[in-house]
């Protein structure tokens, strides 16, 4: 008989096992169903994971797994401090959306002036954009103590909406046949997230994930700040009668999330989509809960979990390409990896003892 | 210096990539929007992908991939499709359109297909269809059959081609009930079954009893059918599964027949950029069958007006027309220029309601 013991501390070989083990898990269980559906399960899983890595046109992909893996560290990273400390933020969407919106906005209002100050501008405004909109979901949590989650969750549509609006009202391209969508920032140089260098994938939103996970890392290990967030989160009460101020707290992890969700909109509308429109967001703030949690909310496991994200992205679309395989099957996959996370994540705190239960 | 190296041999790989295996097989990519099996828009564009296969046999190979979200990823893609040796790409989404006209610029050797979108290059043609033609017909059945006066529609956004839909079935609706009334919801979405169907619930609650929808999916019927004497029409594929009741008719977007002519002419080595814009005529809008619950003389009726427009005798937007505000638009036996039908941004006189702004 198999039996479940609780560990008398966490066990931290296992908190770092667990996400390969999860990640082996699902690639059998993903051979398994990909072999189901009659594809070759090997050349499946090399297909997505070999292939954008080493595959023959890994020049290409490699620098795509930037632009995909960006996004979605710099939005965990944030994340990551509130839900170390208790604090849950589920509208990143929403904050990745309204930083587009600001960061585009100003961009747009200074069309086509060619200025070195437009592209910073355009960050501060894209940082604030997330910052205000994370604000509202905040503000209502410490003055009336109203549930971040559906808040910030709800504020996801209204951004939406306003997404809508904006790409068939005030920021319509005036020179696209009225089609929704504005003007292309790819075409202005001065508003611009253009490669650092060209062919690396290397834009500024990637400095400035790294920036950000480095920031959190010393947050998280050095500063009294973050002492405070992991106190918060552990053990609430404890970090009250040590002089936590709550509502501080809940107002820092969420403008910071809300702040790095929009820089991440802001950085994917000026570069790699280039034009504000109806289904600008892709899902990058729900995605990014995933890599918070498979990067075990630690700076360095989210930078790992955004590159592996990334990779499941690029290589599915390959496998769907070259061998057929149908969108689903790719999600359920990546489905998968989730699931196996939090169904092993159990082995951090529990050992397993074979044979029958010893008598007390 | 390493990376300079790197990015020439990548360079050069692009180039072999391209015209290496362009020799045996017509290898044809397709990007779709949404999933194969939508039932409305990318399921009819894989129907062309597969009369593409089933025309050329071995001579053809055909990759696609389901459910691209516009912007990076469709650019990343149609790159890897490229890359991989595709001689022809067919992107069918107008939110591919930048995207596009990047990655045809990189490989001037492989052909791309861009659907609804305005922008061309020396590989990069446009192609799209008339769905307005078949608004017309849909507008004379619903204008016939409606004993309420009122008809429904769904739109998805407020864009020209929508636009165009709601004029053209607004006109051929009055042309035969000068009571007619439409009321538009907007349901700001192309496919979204629980939207599309609390649309048309709102719609049939204010009395509309036809439902005529611009998005996707089936859900608009399924209401109907539940409230009873309510008729829709399929979109963009036939949606038979609800005829003859609610559903009496359909638009159905053909693409094979384009489809299959651009293979053609990249192994004939005649592709070149063009602008197709077609309608009933050369069988890219199709009119799926009318079924018996409409009385047989408007069924005759809505064929006459079918054929009529086929053969180019009668344009859907023929005047005299007036716009919404009351000024002229189209004097008497004049017919709308392809320009002013392509930018439509305002409705024809009589539509209750603004144009989202």
């Amino acid at each position: 008989m198999i039996r479940l013991e609780k560990r008398p501390q966490p066990s931290r070989q296992m908190a770092l096992a667990t996400p390969l083990l999860a990640v082996l898990a699902t690639m059998v269980f993903g051979g398994l169903l990909f072999a189901v559906l009659g594809k070759d399960p090997v050349q499946s899983i090399l297909t997505i994971f070999w292939q954008p890595l080493f595959g023959e046109f890994a020049f290409y992909y490699r620098p795509q797994l930037l632009v995909k893996g960006a996004p979605l560290v710099l939005i965990a990273m944030g994340l990551a401090l509130g839900f170390r400390a208790g604090i849950w933020n589920i509208g990143a969407e929403g904050q990745y959306i309204m930083g587009a919106i600001c960061g585009a906005a100003v961009a747009l209002a200074f069309y086509p002036l060619d200025a070195w100050w437009i592209f910073p501008l355009m960050v501060i405004c894209g940082g604030l954009g997330g910052f205000l909109w994370a604000m509202i979901p905040g503000l209502l949590k410490v003055k009336f103590g109203t549930n971040e989650i559906l808040v910030s969750l709800m504020l996801v549509y209204v951004a939406e909406q306003f997404l809508s609006s904006m790409s068939l009202g005030l920021l319509k391209n005036p020179e696209g046949y009225g089609f929704p969508g504005s003007r292309n920032l790819q075409q202005y140089a001065s508003a611009h997230n253009a490669e650092i260098i060209a062919g690396s994938g290397m834009h500024w939103g990637v400095v400035a994930a790294l920036i950000a996970v480095i920031f959190a890392y010393v947050l998280l290990t050095r500063h009294r700040l973050g002492f405070a967030i992991r106190v918060t989160g552990e053990a609430p009460r404890a970090a009250r009668f040590g002089g936590v101020n709550p509502a501080r707290l809940v107002l820092f992890c969420l403008g910071a999330s809300g702040m790095l969700a929009g820089l991440a909109g802001m950085f994917e509308v000026a570069g790699p989509a280039g034009q504000i429109t109806i289904d600008f967001n892709v899902g990058y703030g729900f995605t990014a809960i995933i890599v918070a949690f498979l990067g075990r909310l630690h700076p360095i496991g989210i930078l790992l979990a955004g590159a592996l994200m990334a990779l499941t992205y690029i290589g599915g679309d390959i496998a769907q390409s070259q061998l057929g395989l149908p969108a689903a099957a790719i999600q359920v996959f990546q489905g998968m990896l989730l699931f196996f996370l939090l169904a092993l994540d159990v082995l951090t705190n529990y050992r397993l003892r074979f044979g029958a239960a010893e008598v007390a | 210096m390493t990376f300079t190296k790197l990015m020439a041999t990548a360079a050069l790989t692009l180039g072999l990539a391209t015209g290496a295996f362009a020799q045996d097989k017509t290898k044809v990519g397709f990007v779709f929007v949404g999933p194969v099996g939508d039932g409305g828009w990318t399921y009819e564009h894989n129907q062309g992908r597969l009369a593409v296969e089933k025309e050329f046999g071995d001579k053809v190979e055909t990759v696609y991939v389901e459910s691209v979200a516009e912007g990076p990823d469709s650019e990343r893609v149609m790159t890897q499709m490229a890359l991989d040796g595709a001689d022809l790409i067919f992107t069918t989404s107008f939110g591919y359109m930048d995207p596009t006209i990047n990655v045809a610029a990189k490989f001037p050797n492989v052909k791309f297909e861009h659907a609804t979108g305005y922008k061309r290059a020396d590989n990069v043609s446009t192609y799209s269809a008339r769905f307005y033609e078949g608004r017309a017909i849909q507008g004379h059945i619903a204008g016939a059959m409606t004993k309420s006066n009122i008809v429904g529609y769904i739109g998805s956004f407020p864009i020209p081609e929508v636009i165009r839909g709601i004029n053209s079935a607004y006109i051929h609706a009055k042309k035969v009930n000068p009571d007619v009334q439409f009321k538009i919801i907007w349901a700001y979405t192309w496919f979204d079954p629980a939207k599309e169907a609390d649309a048309a619930k709102v719609l049939i609650e204010q009395g509309a009893d036809v439902i005529l929808q611009h998005t996707d999916s089936t859900a608009p019927q399924a209401a109907a059918q539940k409230a009873g004497n309510v008729i829709t029409f399929g979109q963009a594929s036939d949606m038979a599964q609800y005829a003859p009741m609610p559903r009496v008719s359909s638009i159905i977007d053909n693409w094979a027949p384009y489809y299959i002519a651009r293979t053609k002419a990249v192994m004939d080595g005649t592709w070149a950029s063009t602008d197709t814009w077609d309608g009933i005529g050369p069988g890219m809008v199709g009119i799926g069958e009318i079924s018996d619950a409409v009385p047989a003389e408007v069924k005759a009726e809505a064929l006459a007006l079918k054929d009529k427009i086929a053969s180019g005798e009668y344009h859907p937007f023929t005047g005299p027309l007036k716009k919404q505000d009351g000024s002229d638009w189209l004097a008497e036996g004049e017919t709308a220029d392809d320009g002013t039908l392509a930018g439509m941004n305002f409705y024809v006189e009589g539509i209750e309601g603004d144009i989202p702004q």
